[in-house]
């Protein structure tokens, strides 16, 4: 056999990038389990609908890119894309939002900007960012928990879902909608944080369902912690300026501001902690780096909850730190081995 | 097994598959005997060994057949014997498969050995011997580089050795030489480590070595209950790359080694396991370096196990003794499979750094699946050993942004391979940076050519702008010298007839200095006499004021040249010139000072070897110390002052070049120290502060010295009022002194109290100590040498101005031309010897002014501070001596012809004081 000549090392660890990718889609399942559970088909049929339409873009655009097709489908990432926003979306949502944030997605956000591993943004984030800002009454709709079913509401059948995102069921739907904790919180007028939940008993019912579908999220991001996907780094820091600031807001004005554990669980909190802000190629690099970056969405997700215009927060959040990672990046280098101190800054 | 050292840690590492196991069921077997070998002539770090044998020369086994070239390079010998068949370029074992010099020898078959014999007794030999003794083995590291073994060795020469590290880890995968090594011959292993030990003088031993290895582990430590060596072998865990050098060294020591630095630089030094046995068969039994230990494995092969191979046996003969099944062997790695290099060519011989052949299948080793984007997932930085960003230098050097990659300590990387392990993307993340790095190469290569062009273009051109106002300044000089040459001319007849007459016996080189004085007062004496008549004519409103005036001027210029000759002819160096002053005494009391200084040395080593041992009386010692040392200050005290007792034109002189290499000794003595304490500082020790400020009193003190030194220079030519202050420079040395015993104490402290950072500063301790040595040796050769420099210098090191030394070598050219011109006017018969001497040595002084000004510019800062001193003084001396001058001068126009003669002698004794008053001044108040 003839003999090869190639440079070190000779040894590879198995593992690719689409292991990777497979990975993170394996800790989704927890949060998708339990989002269908409490709230109907409504998110398994969007991250269907929505994984169709991304593998289709992606290999549209890789074809006329003139690239291997087969070869970028299966690192994965456009279905880790299509996934991430399928969640992130109403349940209910029709199905030309999720058309239009997977074009945005993968064609803008990703491919336009050189595929993966070039794009500044999130393509989720950008998409949904996207959606929200252009259809609001679409995007603030969400699905109605199941746990109020004893009071006459039951979960929308398969049939009635797929009619609801692809037809024109809209009274049928209605019925099934209501508003988010975090948009109720936002739109609650004149009322103090503890008569919210009084004038909302549906909602105070049913925030056991938000708090389940966290959870589960927690669990996905704790399985690919212990995968080493990705370090503790950012989800922790994230996680921890979030609690830190709302629970001294909190403290100080408990009327004005909801308690931590609300912000934690309300919303997409887990989803960007876990999933969003840890997506490597638009965080900061250096482990010091993801902690700046990790805080920096926590506070920002706290300042536009409280004083925004938006309902929730993670989308704007992680598109303006991931704006940041780059300086981020150059002033959080590691102190290398030999040197008294890190070097700074650029050149 | 326990350690008894603390095992710190080091960021990332990996754990690849080990793949030893194959390879250790068998115990090292000796290699065939080759039929031929193929024995590079660069097998190590540094230049390629020159061959001494040529081609059909019949060559025993262990003979030297390439002789290292320069410091760093390696001897080679012959492997085999039989006859050198050919010395050509043959292909190496190199990543790019090139070809490189070799000497192949062919095989008699008798395998007979060259006479070789052991040392002894090699504590007997001196360091410097013995190791020139490893030197000629031709022992080159063994484990990786092959860095020559001896260079490491004199490591203890300039370095202070607190740890010796022997580096047994072998945390490639595959590789089982250095186990196998020390299962079987660990006695060897610790016989080379004794020596090495006996080297450098460690006070601490470790053998860092995985916890891979238990049976080696136990093979050494029984092979350590017969052995003097008190050594700690340290386990750790196995994680490539611990046998990195760097890696080993935090592992082991906690200490990091700062980027860009040798080990040795924070007092450590590394050698390979396999070094030591080369080591110990070159000094005990004599043999030198022909053979080693190769590892054979690799899925291919069919006897996966440890061979001793001869030096220059190719692979293929090793690869057919282990029956390796070629059809099935895809790739050939020389060397791990983390940094290992493959070949394609069987005929490259084993070298003295081959530890191991993989013969690879594709199933074992398959060719890596294409690159995928890097998503920057951060694997790679998280088992980067070196601390890096791998993917940020990934981007920077696929973007070409060396600048950027440059930044973040790209050439820290040592290109473990442990981030292109890890990647998900399968990104060849080393090769990448190999690009980089030659990339940035070939930058700084290319950048210092267009310096050292853009530097050559710009001293062109100040040479031509130096020439043009040099030809100017001639131009000059010659119009002066045509006006002069008239009054130099009557004055020289004169002067000559009346040396001929008088003083012709008292010195041959003399008269131009008699001559110049002279000149100097005849030219004084016709300016009297024309401002006189200038003054009378004025007076008494005669004509011709104007004719009176200029011829004034003239003489006036000429007065001032004659004058400027002669006192730079006597400032320059002239031994001769009115000897004084009983020499002998001064000697003794050199020498008094010179024994004192070396008892003083001898105890201090004392001291030093008592506190370094712990054990012996270390105050009394100490108090011997203090004694010898005041002792010492005292002697050499004395000494100095006879020395600036004495007029300032005796004493056998010590050349400029010596005094300022001493200087720039000294000042390379602060680097060192200085980058000691930098050493220290990046590595985060305690003991740094405490370095930096010895560093920064060493400044000071070497700043002190070129002061002095300067000073000295100056003032003693100035005049003997101001000679050389040494009881100053006594009293920098006490205050050293203090200091040295202030640091000695701070250790002290730090050893009392258990830190680790008294390591470092018993170096630095030691360090000072060798400082305050040298400052006393500047003492005293500044002592011996200021004097006899001050004449030679004539005081320009306080100059700040160049220009002006400038003028002083066209003036000496001058003079020279001058009595050249004059030799040459004199009829044919009437040549002056004594003439043709004085011009000899006027063109001897040119030269010397002329290398003086060179040397100026150089000293040019240090003598800056030192304008002004005793300015007052100078300036009433010098009016006081021009007082006489004119007193004299009266009295002279006044005397009657009879008395003339004497008066005229006490005129130029007076004016020669004047002058060289007023030159001293003239320079200190420029
Ligand atoms: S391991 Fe590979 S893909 Fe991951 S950050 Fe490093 S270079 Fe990029
Ligand atoms: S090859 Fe260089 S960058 Fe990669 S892990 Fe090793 S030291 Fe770090």
């Amino acid at each position: 056999m003839a003999l090869i000549r190639i440079t070190s090392p000779h040894a590879h660890r198995a593992g690719s990038t689409g292991n990777v990718m497979l990975t993170v889609l394996i800790a989704t399942l927890p949060g998708l389990a339990a989002l269908t559970f409490f709230f109907g088909w409504g998110s398994l049929i969007q991250i269907i609908w929505g994984t169709l339409l991304a593998v289709a873009m992606e290999a549209a655009i890789v074809r006329l890119r003139k690239r291997p097709v087969s070869f970028y489908l299966t690192d994965y990432s456009a279905v880790v894309t299509a996934v991430l926003l399928g969640l992130a979306l109403p349940p209910f949502a029709p199905w030309w939002v999720m058309t239009v944030g997977i074009i945005v997605a993968i064609v803008i956000a990703k491919q336009l900007y050189g595929g993966m591993g070039n794009n500044p943004f999130n393509p989720a984030m950008v998409a949904y960012a996207l959606l929200l800002v252009s259809f609001p009454v679409q995007m603030t709709s969400w699905a109605a928990p199941f746990v109020m079913t004893g009071e006459g509401w039951s979960v929308l059948s398969l049939g009635d879902t797929l009619s609801a995102i692809f037809g024109s069921a809209g009274t049928a739907v209605d019925a099934h909608t209501m508003a988010t904790p975090l948009d109720v919180m936002r739109h609650r007028g004149g009322f103090t944080t503890e008569e919210m939940w009084v004038e909302n008993a549906l909602l105070a019912n049913g925030i056991g369902a938000w708090h389940a579908v966290s959870a589960a999220y927690f669990m996905g991001g704790v399985f690919l912690l212990y995968k080493k996907i990705f370090t503790w780094h950012t989800p922790v820091a994230m996680l921890g300026s979030l609690t830190i600031i709302s629970t001294l807001f909190f403290l100080l004005m408990p009327d004005q501001f909801p308690d931590p554990f609300f912000h934690l669980t309300a919303g997409a909190t887990m989803l960007g902690a876990f999933f969003i802000a840890t997506d490597p190629v638009t965080s900061a690099t250096s482990n010091r780096g993801k902690l700046w970056f990790g805080a920096g969405i926590g506070l920002l997700i706290f300042v536009i909850r409280s004083w925004g215009n938006y309902p929730d927060a993670v989308a704007f959040a992680v598109l303006l730190m991931n704006l940041c990672a780059p300086f981020i990046d150059q002033y959080t280098q590691p102190r290398s081995y030999g040197h008294a101190k890190p070097n700074r800054g650029m050149k | 097994m326990k350690n008894t050292v603390k095992v710190h840690g080091f960021h990332g590492g990996i754990h690849p598959p080990e793949n030893k196991k194959q390879s250790t069921g068998a115990p090292i077997s000796i290699a065939p005997l080759p039929s031929r070998v193929i024995l590079p002539l660069q097998q190590h770090i540094g230049l390629p060994a020159e061959p001494v044998v040529s081609v059909g020369d019949k060559v025993l086994k262990g003979q030297l057949v390439a002789e290292a070239v320069g410091r760093i390079s390696a001897n080679i010998h012959a492997s085999i014997s039989g006859t050198v068949v050919a010395i050509e370029p043959h292909p190496v074992p190199h990543m790019s498969g090139m070809e490189a010099g070799c000497l192949i020898i062919e095989s008699d078959g008798r395998d007979e050995w060259i006479e070789h014999q052991g040392l002894e007794d090699y504590t007997q030999l001196p360091k410097q011997e013995l190791i020139e003794y490893i030197r000629r083995a031709g022992v080159a590291g063994m484990g990786g580089a092959g860095f020559p073994t001896d260079v490491k060795l004199h490591l203890g020469d300039d370095h202070i050795v607190n740890t010796l590290i022997i580096n047994a880890a072998e945390c490639e995968p595959y590789i089982t030489a250095d186990d196998m090594l020390m299962r079987e011959r660990a006695e060897e292993v610790l016989g080379g480590i004794e020596i090495i030990a006996h080297l450098l003088k460690p006070l601490h031993i470790m053998v860092g070595i995985e916890d891979n290895k238990p049976q080696a582990i136990r093979a050494l430590h029984a092979a350590l209950d017969n052995s003097p060596l008190n050594l700690d072998i340290v386990i750790t865990p196995t994680k490539y790359p611990s046998g990195g050098e760097k890696q080993l060294i935090k592992l082991l020591t906690g200490v990091e080694v700062p980027s860009g630095r040798i080990p040795a630089d924070v007092g450590i030094v590394c050698q390979n396991i396999g070094t030591t046995t080369a080591i110990y068969r070159a000094v005990i039994h004599g043999e030198p370096l022909i053979s080693r230990i190769v590892t054979v494995t690799g899925q291919a092969a069919g006897h996966k196990q440890n061979y001793e191979v001869r030096i220059g046996t190719r692979f293929a003969d090793l690869l057919d003794h282990s029956e390796v099944r070629r059809e099935q062997m895809h790739r050939l790695i020389v060397g791990g499979p983390m940094m290992g290099i493959t070949v394609i060519n069987e005929q490259i011989p084993v070298i003295k750094t081959t530890n191991c052949l993989i013969a690879g299948t594709i199933e074992e080793m398959p060719p890596q699946p294409p690159a995928q984007a890097c998503i920057r997932c951060g694997m790679c930085e998280q088992v980067c050993p070196a601390e890096l960003l791998p993917q940020q230098l990934h981007w920077f050097a696929k973007g070409k942004e060396f600048d950027k990659a440059r930044h973040h300590n790209l050439f820290d990387c040592i290109e473990c391979g442990a981030c292109s392990y890890v990647c998900p993307s399968n990104i060849p993340l080393v090769q990448y940076y190999r690009f980089a790095k030659a990339e940035i190469r070939k930058e700084d290569e290319e950048q210092r050519k267009a310096d050292h062009a853009r530097i050559r273009f710009e001293a062109r051109l100040e040479r031509l702008e130096r020439e043009k106002i040099e030809k100017e300044e001639r131009r000059k000089q010659r119009a002066i010298e045509a006006a002069a040459a008239q009054a130099a001319k009557k004055d020289a007849a004169l002067n000559i007839a009346s040396s001929s007459a008088g003083n012709r016996p008292a010195a041959a080189s003399v008269p131009d200095l008699k001559q110049l004085k002279s000149n100097a007062a005849i030219a004084r004496t016709k300016l009297r006499k024309a401002e006189k008549a200038l003054a009378n004519a004025q007076e008494k409103g005669l004509d011709g004021i104007e004719t009176l005036q200029a011829t004034l001027q003239q003489l006036q210029v000429k007065s001032e040249q004659a004058e400027k000759a002669y006192a730079d002819a006597q400032n320059a160096p002239a031994l001769q010139q009115t000897p004084t002053a009983p020499v002998t005494d001064i000697k003794q009391l050199k020498s008094h000072a010179a024994i004192a200084r070396t008892k003083l040395k001898k105890a201090e080593k004392q001291l030093a070897a008592a506190q370094e041992t712990g054990d012996g009386d270390i105050d009394t010692l100490k108090a011997q110390v203090a004694e010898l040392q005041a002792k010492s200050i005292a002697a050499e005290k004395a000494y100095s002052e006879a020395e600036s007792g004495n007029s300032p034109v005796t004493t056998p002189g010590i050349d400029t070049t010596e005094l300022e290499a001493d200087i720039a000794a000294l000042q390379s003595k602060v680097d060192k120290a200085e980058n000691a304490w930098k050493a220290a500082v990046e590595s985060g020790s305690p003991a740094a502060d405490k370095m930096a400020a010895g560093v920064e009193k060493l400044k000071d003190k070497l700043k002190a010295l070129q002061d002095e030194l300067a000073t000295a220079r100056a003032s003693a030519s100035a005049a003997p009022a101001t000679t050389v202050d040494s009881t100053a420079l006594e009293a920098d040395i006490m205050a050293m002194q203090s200091k040295v015993d202030k640091a000695e104490n701070a250790w002290k402290a730090a050893v009392e109290s258990g830190s680790p950072a008294a390591d470092k500063m018993a170096a630095g301790v030691e360090k000072l100590k060798d400082k305050l040595k040298t400052l006393q040796d500047e003492l005293a050769q500044i002592n011996a040498g200021s004097t006899a420099k001050a004449t030679s210098d004539s005081g320009t090191e306080a100059h700040v101005s160049i220009k002006e030394l400038k003028q002083q070598v066209s003036i000496m050219r001058t003079k020279l031309k001058k009595a050249e011109k004059l030799q040459a006017e004199l009829p044919e018969g009437e040549k002056d010897p004594a003439l043709d001497a004085e011009i000899a040595e006027l063109r001897a002084r040119h030269d010397a002014a002329q290398a003086l000004f060179d040397a100026a510019e150089a000293e040019k800062a240090a003598a800056a501070a030192q304008q002004g001193i005793d300015l007052k003084q100078l300036k009433i001396d010098a009016a006081m001596a021009r007082a006489a001058v004119t007193k004299a001068e009266r009295a002279l126009s006044k005397a009657e012809q009879d008395h003339k003669q004497t008066l005229e002698e006490e005129l130029l004794a007076a004016r020669a004081e004047a002058e060289k008053l007023n030159s001293t001044l003239e320079r200190f108040s420029e």
